[in-house]
């Protein structure tokens, strides 16, 4: 294992992070706070609460799962298309370095960055909402999880991307609507029966559930479900790009 | 000296099935400067793209400083360095930050010191915060030789570094190739500038078509291939040149005041005194008499004759 790779990598995709802090940072945060104040304050006093839960604080989880899956998936995809982009990949595919030292450093950054602007979204909560948590571990485990399973789908992305617009196209139309479905503003439970049957075929329900679940003892589906979800969605993805690094797909074309 | 890139029977074939390169094999002797000649097409950038892990061979092996490049891919790849033929750098990264990435990706831990020498060696240590997208075509090109470098290769590839680079960049930078020599550092270079490998190289080597059609020490090369050219200054312009001169192979300038005689300086037989001889017998006075050595342009235009007249790699 080359970790000077790793730290490399790292280092590099985590100095663009802070280069374009506004960006990175502040852009997700506001977005997201926007959220707390129509769904939390003004939606929300409409809406006495959801299983016990006040509106405003049941969203919370939702809000940072989707500002989680977002910057994981797009902190990771653009990490890597951007040294296919400007030629730069050729720097890694001739270096003593493994696929397992890329993903480590691409996919590490991405996760640090996402649980970074979750959690300065968690803090902002406190301060709008008055959010508790009943599971901490839980809580920082399924963020983590989340994160690096959505970062390694991303990296997938951006691996597979040829332009730009395909960089942007799954993160659109894919993760955002399966986000939005997946009950981040309700529980699947206020769905009718069969719609609920159909919201449970969504993955990120799962992911949502959990995290839910760790801040008020709530969930649609089984935790241990949930943690499976996010477990095979990790092992699927470190399986996937394990053959396109050896494979050379859209790396060595 | 001992070979420090072995390359056996070598091939690559790519979807169109076109053969890129068709069974090469050459041995690379550590230390030297091997300048790699060849039109566009002819292989020259697979070659070195296979031995640095950019394209997978279709058949082969290559060996760099005894390792496999596919079964110990980590340990040949710590022993290379490769400059390729486009600028490619992140255009918003500083000179330093970007000589200091690359280091890390080899598994070379922090060494501020070794940066600042590499950088000053290169002209780039006042330029080490300024952003790749503001420096200058050879600047850029400096910072690719300093990324390349960034790890101390043992083997340095330089895939046409000079392109594009203005003639005094040029010079200091195939100064630094000299020096890297002395060092011990093997370069393999692909160059369009023929007198820059006649200049540099130790050894040359010829690829047209997939196929190596030779290497070898570039005196050798040029003794072996090369033509000499007889030139004769005269006293009086001549209107007509004598039919017994030119039978010999005499050729008369348009202003009649200079005679032009090619030969083969290997030949055993130069013909040039019998030729002196004859100018005496005919009563024409020489002025002067020079004789000059064919390029290695000449030479290696002459080996891909059947070529489009190209020489870019």
């Amino acid at each position: 294992m080359n970790w000077h790779s790793v730290r490399a990598i790292f280092g590099h995709e985590m100095d663009r992070f802070f280069r374009t802090v506004w960006q990175s940072l502040a852009s997700p945060v506001l977005s997201t706070v926007l959220y707390f104040v129509v769904f939390g304050a003004a939606i929300g006093g409409r809406i006495q609460s959801v299983e016990g839960v006040a509106y405003g604080a049941f969203i919370v989880p939702g809000l940072m799962m989707l500002t989680v899956l977002q910057q994981s998936v797009s902190n990771a995809s653009f990490g890597i298309y951007f040294p296919k982009f400007s030629g730069t990949i050729y720097e890694y595919l001739v270096a003593p370095t493994g696929w397992i030292e890329v993903t480590l450093g691409f996919v590490g950054a991405a996760a640090t960055k996402a649980v970074m602007i979750a959690l300065v979204i968690l803090l902002t909560s406190f301060w709008f909402n008055g959010v508790h948590i009943a599971h901490p571990f839980w809580m920082f485990a399924f963020l983590f999880l989340t994160a690096i399973g959505f970062s390694l789908l991303g990296f997938i992305i951006g691996l597979w991307a040829k332009s730009f617009e395909q960089l942007q196209i799954v993160p659109m139309m894919v993760i955002t609507p399966l986000v939005f479905l997946g009950g981040a503003f309700y529980s699947a439970s206020m769905l009718p029966p069969f719609w609920e049957a159909v919201a449970k075929l969504n993955p990120v329900l799962y992911l949502i559930s959990g995290f839910r679940w760790a801040f008020f003892d709530l969930a649609d589906v089984p935790v241990g479900l949930s943690l499976v979800a996010v477990a095979l969605m990790i092992v699927v993805c470190l399986v996937a790009i394990r053959w396109i690094f050896l494979t050379g797909w859209r790396l060595r074309e | 000296m001992s070979a420090i890139i072995e390359i056996d029977h070598l091939s690559k074939r790519y979807g169109s099935g076109t053969p890129a390169l068709n069974d090469v094999s050459l041995s690379i002797e550590e230390g030297e400067i091997l300048a790699l000649l060849g039109p566009n097409g002819a292989g020259k950038t697979t070659m070195i793209s296979i031995i640095c892990g950019l394209v997978t061979p279709s058949g082969g092996t290559v060996r760099v400083g005894g390792h496999d490049i596919r079964t110990h891919w980590r340990e040949a790849r710590k022993l290379i360095g490769l400059v390729p033929q486009e600028i490619l750098l992140e255009p918003f990264e500083k000179v330093i930050d970007c000589v200091r990435f690359t280091r890390g990706l080899y598994g070379e831990g922090p060494d501020d010191a070794y940066v600042e020498e590499l950088l000053r060696s290169l002209s780039l240590w006042d330029k080490r915060d300024a952003r790749t997208r503001e420096l200058s075509g050879g600047m850029k090109r400096r910072v690719l030789i300093a990324k390349a470098l960034s790890h101390r290769p043992k083997v340095l590839f330089l895939d046409e570094p000079t392109a594009g680079v203005d003639v005094t960049l040029r010079r200091e930078m195939w100064q630094v190739v000299r020096e890297l020599s002395k060092q011990g550092v093997t370069i393999i270079l692909t160059t369009h500038y023929l007198e820059e490998a006649e200049d540099m190289a130790d050894r040359i080597g010829v690829i047209n078509k997939g196929e190596i059609l030779l290497v070898k020490p570039k005196a050798e090369l040029m003794g072996e291939f090369g033509k000499k050219r007889l030139t004769i200054d005269l006293y009086e312009p001549l209107s007509i040149l004598p039919p017994s001169l030119a039978a010999r192979g005499l050729v008369l300038a348009e202003n009649g005041m200079q005679l032009g005689y090619d030969y083969d300086a290997n030949a055993d037989r130069t013909g040039i005194a019998r030729l002196l001889a004859d100018l005496t017998e005919q009563g024409i006075a020489v002025r002067d008499v020079a004789t000059t050595q064919s390029s290695l342009e000449e030479i290696f235009m002459s080996l891909v004759a059947d070529e489009p007249r190209e020489v870019r790699a």
